[in-house]
């Protein structure tokens, strides 16, 4: 009796001490991975890193920053996200309204779940592969279209799941005080559905901004500020990549100030989708 | 007087060949509380949804025949359903608050069908909420979250919800079975209470709950109205040999 009982808190113990352990190596590497960033790239962060573009040199350590990087990667990451939130949100109303419980839904949503897996590179050279088959080059409008192709199986899953989880007894509920089709969609499933949608939103922004691969072939790199939708440009995963392979330790330290800038951009965004969601969905019915 | 309710032929078919409705013929006296009774399966919630249209939420239900509210069939062309279901409430069997405040849910029907604003809306809220018997506990946190209230609590919003776009007909669609007994008794003296002042339809499969509220039973048996009348007599002297059968718990 006493020993079975022994045994049972041995287990407990094991397993407790196991989690407490595989918790601790990821607080770790985070911490470990912030502490990098903030400790070497801090002191190289100047008001030049974020207000300029690479000068004659820069690569050398001589004066600029990498605004066009900063900038490129907005621009890339925000239009992919909107073109992906626009092919993606029909698709998901559509596996949920049309195809329903059938056996294509499933496999719709296997195929998305397989894409979310698949590696940026290979978007990227696929991207690469349709751009020299229709004469396009490195550009922004291709890095979009990478970043949106990136992004598409992440939000779209992200918003399906969000409509599964809408109860239909809602939809029901308002229509029997009376409320029209239109109504119902505006003032309660909006509602309802806003906070998922925002969390998916910035989860696929969150994955595209830092995303090197996809963009590497497609949007290519310059040290020019970005202009156009049909000329290459810079992007803060290349920037940082481009830079610490530089022999140069002043450059390399720069490499983790642009780091730096990246990390606070996904930060805010992820702390703002968390208090956007907290806020608004605090009075969705579970 | 002519009935609140009328209905006359009605057939309700899902999917083609199932027949939920059997040529039910009804009438649904004023300011009373009609339970309508029967076992599981027999029709009562089909029949309690074809007075507020809900019918047509469900795919490929078909309906024909006449349901009547003051001597308007509602069921002609023409007809708003939106007032149609603001005429005639409904609670249903699990409260559903909206995704909102306490008092927005309460003031949802309100905004949409302009009834009130401003200082008067929030005079309506508060009117409604007392109603329904809710308002001592939620008067200090209005504009919390509808989902932190206990189910119990829920209903009773629903039902100020409900109460709120000035209904005439109040369909309950077994409104307590989710309920705990202290929560299911608050309703009743709810319902009891609001008879004064509306149509209360009330659909339960607890034949002491319809003996404790009903004025008027309807009592149904696959799909058709076996018997009605008013409660003494159904419950004291039944005239068909089902009702007999139902009510000694032969079933």
């Amino acid at each position: 009796m006493k020993n079975r009982w022994a045994g049972r808190h041995v287990a407990e113990t094991i397993f407790k001490g196991l989690m407490l352990f595989s918790f601790g190596l990821v607080a770790g590497s985070l911490a470990l991975i912030l502490w990098t960033v903030i400790s070497k790239g801090l002191p190289s962060l100047s008001w030049s890193m974020l207000t300029q573009a690479p000068q004659g040199g820069y690569y050398l350590g001589k004066a600029g920053g990498v605004l066009n990087a900063t900038l490129g990667s907005l621009y890339m990451a925000g239009g992919g996200t909107l073109l992906a939130l626009f092919l993606g949100l029909p698709i998901a109303l559509y596996l949920e309204t049309y195809l329903g419980r059938s056996v294509w839904s499933r496999y719709v949503r296997l195929a998305l779940d397989v894409l979310w897996g698949i590696p940026s590179i290979v978007y990227g050279a696929i991207g690469f592969i349709i751009m020299l088959a229709i004469g396009m080059r490195a550009s922004m409008l291709g890095g979009i279209i990478a970043l949106t192709l990136l992004e598409l199986p992440i939000l779209t899953r992200a918003i399906d799941e969000v409509i599964r989880m809408m109860p239909r007894d809602l939809e029901q509920a308002a229509l029997a005080l009376g409320a029209t089709p239109l109504e119902v969609a505006t003032r309660v499933i909006t509602r309802q559905m806003l906070p998922g949608i925002i969390t998916g939103v910035l989860l696929a922004f969150g994955r595209g901004i830092g995303d090197a691969a996809s963009v590497l072939f497609t949007a290519g790199y310059t040290d020019r500020m970005p202009s156009s939708l049909l000329r290459p440009v810079a992007s803060l995963p290349l920037a940082v990549y481009f830079q610490l392979s530089m022999p140069y330790p002043e450059v390399q330290n720069r490499a983790y100030a642009a780091a730096l800038i990246l990390t606070f951009i996904v930060l805010v965004v992820s702390l703002s989708s968390r208090w956007l969601g907290g806020k608004l969905g605090k009075f969705i019915i579970k | 007087m002519q009935p609140h309710i009328q209905i006359r032929n009605l057939n309700v078919f899902y999917n083609r060949d199932q027949q939920a409705l059997k040529n039910v013929n009804l009438e649904i006296p004023h300011n009373q509380i009609t339970v309508i009774m029967g076992p599981s399966g027999c029709g009562k919630t089909t029949l309690l949804k074809s007075m507020n249209r809900f019918l047509e939420l469900t795919d490929g239900s078909q309906i024909s025949g006449q349901v009547l509210i003051d001597g308007e069939d509602i069921y002609a062309t023409g007809m708003d359903v939106t007032e149609i279901r603001k005429k005639a409430g409904l609670l249903a069997q699990h409260p559903y608050p909206l995704p909102m405040s306490i008092f927005d849910n309460v003031a949802f029907g309100l905004r949409i069908h302009q009834m009130k604003k401003g200082r008067h809306l929030e005079y309506a809220v508060q009117h409604y909420l007392e109603a329904a018997g809710l308002w001592t506990e939620v008067k200090d946190r209005l504009h919390q979250p509808a989902t932190r209230l206990s189910i119990g609590q829920q209903q009773r919003l629903c039902l100020a919800r409900g109460l709120a776009v000035e209904p005439e007909i109040l369909l309950a669609d077994e409104a307590t079975s989710a309920l705990d007994p202290i929560s299911a008794q608050h309703i009743e003296e709810r319902l009891v209470d609001l008879k004064k002042e509306y149509t209360v339809v009330l659909v339960t499969h607890i034949l002491r709950q319809a003996k404790r509220l009903a004025d008027y039973v309807i009592f149904m048996y696959l799909g058709e109205v076996v018997e009605c009348g008013p409660a003494i007599q159904v419950f004291d002297h039944p005239q068909q040999e089902r009702t007999r059968a139902y009510l000694e718990g032969r079933f």
